[in-house]
């Protein structure tokens, strides 16, 4: 077991790829097939251009406050790799990589930075909860939903997510406590990411690590680099088939970097050096996994021109498509508080709505 | 028919639902193997085991968190806080995402769920046992709030609250769980929410109360009819969505409002009903509406808590000083 070898309370991390995409431990290397892999690193290819792309929207005033991912692309992807279609997945805000692999539309993630609920709607077959703001607080409906898993003994797993920040919210101690109790099938995985804004890890907790919290909930826990994809599937993938199998759930702390600010609304440069800066972007993890790839002659540089090519073009092309059909019918902010909509608030509606025929004086 | 008190209602209807409905999962602190600390969920984990009816860890957040995603996954969570006193550290999950999730997905998830809590003052208790938070609710988009006053109520609503695709905060009046006894029908029945009871038809003036105060009030107006005030008294039964249609329609006819609960006075759901009786009856009053609340105060501990609790007494005096403005 990874989460036995790579001890958290032995202040141990598990690596595979290094950074300039060598393997480390040819016994680590996870099982996935080449294809597999490919999916990964184009969802990962994808999730950085749909990233910047949307980061470059909003500077020019045509989305609003947007949270960027950068740097976390591993972190994402190897997690929702490891899991299925039958799968829950429970985000927290920054997982826009493993949002598009669970099979949310790009044009619903722009949609719902663009400032329309509809875009937290996603299809039927997505198993997969709308954005959770308040920190931390997702993880108990993650906890619910694989309490009722056991119950209905269906044998689906969630995966959810938190930041480090998330760790010092009281919340993330009883969702643990509630999985660990009921020992359901539940993967947690920790994005950190060194700041909650402009706060510091070491201002979150005492702990050495993240994943040693794992201990005192009587869980397995485990700390990945979580700028190397392989690892990060490797250690998600194991807590997977150890939760599918009745093992209960474990706690995964992903070690990644925020390349770029919390959200747009945030200035990095006033809490942390370039320098800093300059040290994670060397240990970039699509560059990593690119370069292996590469190695493994399974991806090429020119194929990698073209692909981010046709990537820009969708961007850019779904992005035009949210900004001619993304506003909100009035009706849509009524209509979805209950089943039926009260009739103090039908009257409130059609009091409006009167205001507005006669426009709107 | 079975004669059963408020808390016999809760148990029975609870027992009733699991039967019919496998998804129905009864938890909290202490409902399991106790049977919860008034005994509402008494049996449900002998008759139903102990995936249908469990104990939680102490954890209020967690609680509520749970439901909301077990809610999502198919099942119909009935959970209890031990006290309404205790669910703040719960307000998080049901204001910020109980409340909101069927809105956030835009329908994708809707949250058949219903939260269980006793509140109010009366029964001598320590800090934190005794608040009346239904203004807290009944303020919130997305809830559904409901108070019974009796056994039969009980039932009803409670039945409705189960079977709603919305969550439902479920206020019971400890005061009178076991005050009285009713006859409750075996066999299906509910009560819709959002509609309020008139009690009783009268012509002088509209008293409005619920929960444990309905029964205050009733020895009031026994008083006032023999000194000949005929008084048209509802039954809230639902704070929210509040059954504007009801009041303003009786108040149409009286001319006179009176409202009557134990929560303090500011913010309150007396200030929401006199202005549904402003909006809606100001042409028609022959007295300014009024109410008998509790104070702004903290609720005391039980020496100082006489003063707070509101009795017939009380009640009778400001109805009557309104009927005679």
């Amino acid at each position: 077991m990874l989460t036995d070898k790579y001890n958290p309370l032995e202040n141990t991390m598990l690596c595979i790829l290094d950074k300039d995409g060598k393997i480390i431990d040819e016994e680590l290397l996870p099982k996935i097939e080449d294809k597999k892999m490919l999916e990964i690193y184009k969802v990962m290819l994808l999730t950085r251009i749909a990233d910047t792309k949307a980061l470059q929207y909003q500077r020019q005033g045509r989305m609003l406050t947007y949270a960027p991912n950068k740097g976390q692309e591993a972190a994402q992807l190897g997690s929702v790799a490891a899991v299925e279609e039958r799968d829950w997945l429970v985000p927290a805000f920054r997982e826009m990589g493993a949002w598009l692999y669970k099979g949310v539309p790009l044009e619903q993630i722009y949609l719902y930075w663009y400032g329309n609920e509809m875009g937290s709607k996603f299809p039927e077959n997505v198993k997969m909860l709308p954005i959770s703001v308040p920190i931390a607080s997702q993880l108990s409906h993650g906890v619910g939903i694989a309490m009722a898993s056991n119950i209905k003994g269906e044998e689906e797993v969630t995966l959810a997510y938190v930041g480090d920040g998330g760790t010092s919210q009281g919340e993330f101690h009883e969702a643990m406590n509630f999985a660990a109790v009921y020992n359901v099938p539940l993967v947690v995985v920790i994005q950190n990411n060194q700041y909650a804004i402009s706060v510091p890890r070491e201002i979150q907790t005492k702990s050495r690590t993240l994943a040693e919290k794992a201990v005192a909930y009587g869980i397995p826990g485990i700390q990945v680099d979580g700028n190397d994809v392989l690892a990060v599937y490797a250690a998600v993938k194991e807590a997977v088939d150890r939760a599918r199998g009745g093992g209960g759930p474990t706690l995964i702390e992903a070690v990644t970097y925020r390349l770029g600010p919390h959200t747009t609304s945030d200035d990095p440069t006033i809490y942390r050096e370039d320098k800093e800066v300059e040290e994670w972007t060397q240990k970039d993890p699509l560059i990593r996994f690119k370069k292996y790839l590469i190695d493994k002659k399974l991806w090429s540089e020119e194929k990698d021109i073209k692909q981010r090519e046709e990537f820009e073009n969708l961007a850019n092309e779904t992005f035009k498509k949210v900004e001619t059909s993304g506003e909100v019918p009035l009706e849509d902010i009524f209509k979805y508080h209950y089943e039926e909509m009260p009739k103090n608030l039908i009257e409130q509606y059609e009091e409006y709505k009167e205001y507005m025929k006669k426009g709107g004086i | 028919m079975a004669v059963l008190n408020i808390l016999n209602a809760v148990n029975h209807t609870l027992d009733y639902e699991m039967e019919k409905n496998k998804n129905v999962i009864v938890y909290g602190e202490d409902v399991g193997l106790e049977g919860g600390v008034f005994r509402a969920t008494t049996g449900l984990q002998k008759k139903y085991g102990r995936d249908r009816c469990f104990d939680t860890p102490l954890a209020e957040a967690g609680i509520v968190g749970t439901a909301i995603g077990m809610a999502i996954n198919g099942l119909v969570p009935v959970v209890e806080i031990q006290f309404s006193g205790f669910v703040l550290p719960a307000l998080n999950q049901i204001i910020a995402h109980a409340a909101r999730m069927r809105n956030r997905s835009r329908g994708k998830y809707n949250l058949p769920m219903v939260i269980r809590m006793p509140y109010g003052g009366g029964i001598r208790a320590l800090e934190h046992h005794s608040e009346s938070l239904e203004a807290v609710f009944g303020h919130i988009p997305g809830l559904k709030t409901v108070i019974p006053s009796t056994p039969y109520d009980t039932k009803g609503l409670l039945l409705s609250a189960i079977r709603e695709p919305d969550p439902v905060i479920f206020l019971e009046p400890k005061q009178i769980y076991r005050a009285f006894k009713q006859e409750v029908p075996e066999g299906d029945y509910s009560i819709p929410i959002g509609k309020a009871k008139v009690i009783k038809e009268g012509k002088d003036v509209t008293v409005v109360a619920y929960g444990a105060l309905i029964h205050e009030v009733q020895k009031a107006v026994k008083e006032l009819e023999n000194e000949g005030i005929s008084v048209e008294l509802i039954d809230l039964r639902t704070i929210s969505p509040i059954d504007r249609d009801t009041i303003i329609k009786s108040v149409q006819k009286t001319g006179r409002f009176v409202v009557v609960h134990e929560a303090v006075k500011s913010f309150s759901v007396s200030s929401e009903l006199i202005s549904i009786v402003n909006e809606g009856a100001f042409l028609y009053l022959e007295a300014p509406p009024t109410r008998v609340t509790g104070f702004d105060i903290i609720v005391p501990l039980p020496k100082g808590e006489n003063h707070f609790i509101i009795d017939s007494k009380r009640i009778f005096n400001k109805i009557k000083e309104v009927v005679s403005f």
